[in-house]
């Protein structure tokens, strides 16, 4: 809401400078987000308010005129002008003239750009100033004429006196429609500076016939209008309206039209309450009928658009059939012209949600259905009218008729509101005193009548819909006496312990772990395309859950894995680095029937590339499969879960000969291995990628922060070291599996320190070396007890899994 | 005698000033104080003196063991320090090198900030909650006091979730974390304190200062005798302990239709400290987070009395809070993932 500080001024004195003004507005909850000031660059010695005293021709140029201005000075300048309305001939015109050295806008350039004005040859005559446009003056984008200003405009005084001022941007809450007019700010800054408020006096002459037998107004569906009136003004002159009223206009953000439509907006402003205007003549029947649309499937409105109706759209009728829709815009057909002779006002209360929706479905916003469609007072349509048709007398002449017509459900009763004044310090924390709230809220319009000490029955003012209950009485005197006056107290300890989830722990310490592997955290958006889901081929049982209204085809599938999105991340990265090591710790989505999804915490891995990054000491090596093996080892460990085993899978995403399912216990969390080359191809990789995907909530189910404590032994461990020869099919897994088995009770590691394939080892044969370490917790072990377990080993590895010992 | 230890003691000095190295020190050892030295010799024959030269040449020849002892063990720290200085000097390294750092990755700064918006929290009594992202209408809006086509709902964009799932936009994915308040009041009664992170979604396009998908961190305190005094004092807490004991902070009206009274509460500008500059617009203010006294309605929606408890709720966008804390000035760059950009938030 734009709001002049000069029209505000009509309601209410303004004690403060504007800055303090937008501060406490701000601090009321009606944030100034900018504070304007128009004519702010118009030099006081340079920018005047002049009259023309003659205009003559230009003796080289047809187009051009002479006029010879008077600005209060001892002599009279004579400037250059190519304006249409400054003719040879005329005079008295009030103008604005600016002289060399004022800065001014350049008309022509593409974006706002500034000028200094200084004396030029115009065709072969010299002119030391000119006569202003709207757009010179950064006023408006008017530049076909030149301001005619209003003829009690005083000459010679400074322009920025007459037409300077300074215009509040003001965002006003959606609950809050009775501000979205420049008398609810006023009374607003009345409150908070204390000063007088000063509603418009609407009281005119009723000369013409009686309203009700010009018109006859009919409410048929009532659920949607619960009041309507209408006003008449007979014997109109359509013309553009006082110059100040379209400067008001203009400074509101509205584009004037004509006196009679400028009246209705200048209304809607200065109000609240949006006024349509009819050409009384077209109205058929002289009749107005409030109905939905029903069979009605089209309407051409005033911006010349037809547009589809809906059955329940609310229409304004007339006898033969839609003239406006309701709220939102009226029609073409009826629209006042330049021709208008008789005008009809409408000025009604329509319900808001039927508003909303039909603006919605409509596309079709306007400064009326905006308002509508907030909730406004449904005492408001008569003031309104009123107000209109008076200042269309004032501004078009002609004779208002007698009374409204004034049709309306049973208007709803005045609220009160029992409002204990203990309220306020039980929400506030702090008492206030009785005088102050009953000054504050009396100021607001609350009329306040006190039933027993310290409690009031509070009749809310019509304007205030958003006043139902005592916790909004204390929102008004709180906010308008000033939040910075509510004290900071730190909040009492709670009585009991308060909720922490379990998984949150463990998701934050698997991160840790995770960084402390070398992997960056990334987070990526949790809904993706067809395509990208298209590329993973990947395929579920329930069709997956999308987004009704996507913004783009990118984000339209609510993820049900985070595979594609990192895989996109890494490939990403790619581009900039040799290696990268992501992992993404977040939400896939698996819908269920008639329930809000499943939305199952998932941890994704991604790595490819370099396995170091570059240095003077290091070697170079590509990341495998091993890397993000052992970081989930060092994960599934470090979450205290020792159950766990990798099992050879085959996963259309994955590349077969090198892809394990993760298991722990009997559970599957997740699969990890290398990347399906085709789809890495469809990313534009061409490094081989590495990527797991756990059930992170599975995985936690079995994590514990307990570690049962083995005592150190204090005896000496032997180390021996074995070579056995193996076919190349037996897992490694395998192996290590039957040396701890028969290595009983004293094994307490085998560790594989080396894989050799090749000569002197037969083909289809591998060479696996272990060292393995013995010990007892009680004594010392004798040679004889280590030989007679190194040898049950390699006897049990011949046994069970036909190894050879070798060398 | 004496004359033979005389020039046995010149000889020696000589010797050994002429010893560069250790090898040719212990040499030196050996052959004047080792066991069969010269000296050990000399002394060695002080029994077989005249008795009356005894006392004198054994306390030359002591005297003389004793001095070349103390000059040996000097030319022997001397040649030691000297030997060692040469040794660093053949194993000189460039200390300039750079060092084999550990290769550890980061945390998105998300993460960062939402543990210390969290952690903070915690100190002042607060617990977690974590809702979820795809929620119902009636819990995001409805029962937050925001019924179908309220025109506050024009404040949240909405992304709904399609058939077959969504029914007549009876589902959406959450546009603010506010509907946790709901979830908690609806799992524990009072005494609550409580924050909810979690990811948000809203139907809009992407600036350098919006997202469409962002974190919010929500709270929620609900007890006896609960007042905005508090919901002062928690916040100014919280923003001091972010972002630094000098913080001033400013608390305005605002409306949201689930709190009544509403508020803003902004922290003065980081940047200019509250001159004014870009980053706060020229107001030297940096709008923080919307918050207020739970309203009763909301309270009645979940069967707590309001004539009893009183409660407050707050809701902050963690990027906002992370843009500020690093000075990043694109919201875009969270979700781009660019590890260039993470790289710098190894923390």
């Amino acid at each position: 809401m734009k709001v002049p500080l000069s029209w505000l001024k009509d309601y209410v004195e303004i004690k403060l400078p504007p800055e303090q003004l937008a501060y406490k507005l701000t601090m009321a909850g009606f944030e100034v987000a900018e504070i304007h000031r128009v004519g702010e660059l118009w030099d006081r010695d340079k920018v005047f308010v002049g009259q023309i005293v003659e205009v003559k021709p230009h003796p080289n140029a047809d187009r051009l005129t002479i006029a010879v201005v008077d600005y209060g000075a001892s002599e009279l300048v004579e400037v250059v002008t190519g304006a249409p309305n400054i003719k040879v001939g005329q005079s008295g015109q009030k103008v604005a003239l600016a002289l060399a050295g004022a800065r001014l806008v350049d008309p022509y350039a593409p974006q706002k750009t500034y000028f200094t004005l200084k004396p030029t040859k115009i065709r072969g005559v010299l002119s030391p100033g000119m006569v202003c446009s709207e757009k010179e003056l950064d006023l408006s984008d008017e530049h076909e004429t030149v301001i005619i200003l209003p003829d009690d405009a005083p000459v010679g005084i400074p322009l920025a006196d007459y037409l300077g001022d300074i215009i509040l941007d003001i965002e006003v809450p959606t609950n809050r429609p009775d501000c979205l007019s420049i008398l609810g700010i006023a009374r607003e800054v009345a409150a908070l500076t204390d000063a007088e408020f000063h509603p418009p006096i609407i009281d005119y002459p009723e000369e013409g016939p009686e309203a009700k037998e010009l018109v006859e107004v009919e409410i048929a569906d009532s659920d949607l209008c619960s009041r309507y009136t209408a006003a008449v003004v007979l014997g109109v002159e359509i013309k553009p309206s006082p110059y100040l009223v379209q400067r008001r206009l203009r400074a509101a953000g509205m584009r004037p039209i004509n006196n009679v439509v400028d009246a209705t907006n200048y209304v809607m402003l200065e109000l609240g309450q949006p006024i349509h205007a009819f050409d009384y003549d077209k109205i058929r029947g002289r009749k107005i009928i409030v109905r939905r649309a029903r069979e009605d499937r089209t309407f051409t409105t005033l911006d010349g658009i037809t547009r589809s109706l809906f059955p329940d759209t609310l229409l304004i009728a007339d006898a033969e059939g839609p003239v406006a829709i309701a709220g939102v815009m009226g029609g073409m057909e009826s629209e006042v012209t330049d021709k208008t002779k008789n005008v009809l006002i409408e000025s009604a209360n329509f319900n808001r949600v039927s508003i909303r929706r039909t603006s919605r479905l409509l596309g079709l916003r306007t400064e009326a259905s905006l308002r509508f469609e907030k909730g406004l007072d449904p005492y408001l349509p008569p003031e309104g009218g009123k107000r209109t048709a008076q200042l269309i007398k004032e501004w078009a002449g002609g004779t208002i008729a007698k009374g409204l017509v004034d049709v309306h459900t049973p208007l709803p009763p005045r609220r009160t509101i029992t409002f204990h004044l203990s309220e306020l310090e039980r929400f506030i924390g702090i008492s206030y005193p009785k005088e102050q709230v009953s000054s504050i809220l009396g100021k607001l319009g609350f009329e306040l009548k006190e039933e027993e000490p310290q409690t009031y029955t509070v009749t809310v003012p019509t304007h205030r819909g958003d006043v139902t209950e005592p916790a909004d009485l204390v929102e008004e005197v709180a906010r308008i006496a000033g939040y910075d006056l509510i004290p900071t107290e730190m909040i009492p300890a709670p009585s009991s312990p308060q909720i922490f989830p379990e998984l949150l722990k463990w998701e934050e310490a698997a991160k840790d772990v995770l960084v402390a592997c070398g992997l960056y955290e990334v987070k990526t958006y949790a809904l993706i395309s067809q395509e990208l889901l298209d590329q993973f081929g990947l395929s579920y049982p329930l069709p997956l859950l999308s987004v009704a209204n996507p913004m783009t085809p990118e984000h339209v599938f609510l993820r049900p894995t985070l595979l594609p999105s990192l895989l996109r991340t890494l490939a990403y990265n790619l581009r900039f680095q040799d290696g990268v090591k992501i992992f993404e710790l977040a939400r896939v989505y698996l819908p269920r029937e008639n329930d809000l999804p499943q939305e199952r915490i998932t941890l994704a891995i991604a790595m490819a590339g370099e396995a170091e990054e570059l240095s003077w000491f290091g070697s170079s090596r590509r990341l495998d499969f091993f890397d993000l093996k052992g970081v989930v080892e060092e994960l599934v460990e470090r979450m205290g879960i020792s159950n766990y085993q990798f099992i050879p899978a085959d996963e259309r995403a994955f590349f077969p000969g090198q892809t394990a399912w993760l298991k722990v216990g009997e559970d599957t969390i997740g699969i990890l291995g290398k990347l399906n080359p085709d789809i890495a191809e469809a990313f534009e990789v061409e490094e081989e990628v590495f990527m797991a995907e756990f059930n992170f909530e599975a995985l936690a189910s079995h994590a514990s922060s307990r570690r049962e404590f083995k005592p150190v032994s204090r005896y000496p461990a032997v180390v021996q070291d074995i070579a056995v020869v193996v076919d190349e099919e037996i897992p490694a897994e395998e192996v290590r599996k039957v040396i701890m088995e028969a290595g009983k009770p004293f094994i307490r590691s085998a560790v594989l320190f080396d894989l050799y394939r090749g000569k002197p080892v037969p083909p289809g044969k591998k060479s696996l070396a272990y060292s393995l370490t013995f010990q007892a917790d009680d004594r010392t072990l004798t040679d004889k007890e280590v030989t007679k377990l190194r040898e049950r080993v390699i006897r049990e590895l011949e046994r069970k899994l036909g190894a050879t010992l070798r060398g | 005698m004496l004359e033979k230890i005389k020039s046995l003691r010149e000889k020696a000095i000589q010797e050994l000033e002429a010893s560069a190295d250790s090898n040719s020190l212990e040499e030196w050892k050996r052959t004047y104080l080792g066991k069969k030295g010269f000296v050990t010799q000399l002394l060695r024959q002080i029994g077989s003196l005249p008795p009356e030269e005894r006392p004198k040449a054994g306390e030359a020849a002591n005297l003389l063991r004793d001095e070349l002892t103390q000059l040996y063990e000097e030319k022997a720290s001397a040649i030691k320090e000297a030997e060692r200085l040469q040794a660093a000097k053949a194993q000189a390294i460039d200390v300039t090198l750079p060092g084999r750092r550990p290769q550890i990755g980061a945390l998105h700064p998300v993460t960062q900030t939402l543990r210390e918006i969290i952690e903070i929290f915690s100190r002042m009594g607060f617990g977690v909650y974590e809702g979820p992202e795809v929620e119902w209408d009636e819990y995001n809006f409805g029962l937050l006091n925001i019924p179908p086509e309220h025109p506050a709902r024009d404040m949240w964009d909405t992304l709904y979730i399609a058939p077959p799932y969504g029914k007549d936009g009876n589902m959406l994915l959450r546009t603010h974390t506010s509907p946790d308040q709901i979830r908690v009041m609806e799992l524990t009664k009072p005494p609550i304190r409580v924050v909810v992170p979690g990811r948000c979604y809203r139907h809009e396009a992407t600036d350098a200062s919006h997202e469409w998908m962002f974190y919010q961190v929500e709270g929620l305190a609900v007890d006896k005798g609960i007042t905005m005094a508090h919901l002062k004092g928690v916040l100014t807490t919280f923003v001091r302990e972010m972002f630094g004991k000098e913080r001033k902070v400013r608390f305005r009206c605002d409306y949201f239709p689930f709190v009544e009274p509403g508020a803003d509460m902004a922290m003065d500008c980081i940047v200019c400290g509250g001159k004014g500059c870009r980053v706060c617009k020229f107001t030297g203010w940096l709008e923080i987070l919307g918050a207020g006294m739970v309203h009763p309605q909301v309270l009645r929606n979940v069967g707590i009395d309001p004539n009893i408890y009183t409660g407050f709720a707050f809701g902050m966008g963690v990027e906002r809070i992370a843009m500020l804390k690093h000075k990043i000035d694109d919201i875009r760059y969270f979700y781009a993932n660019d590890l260039r950009f993470l790289k710098q938030f190894r923390a």
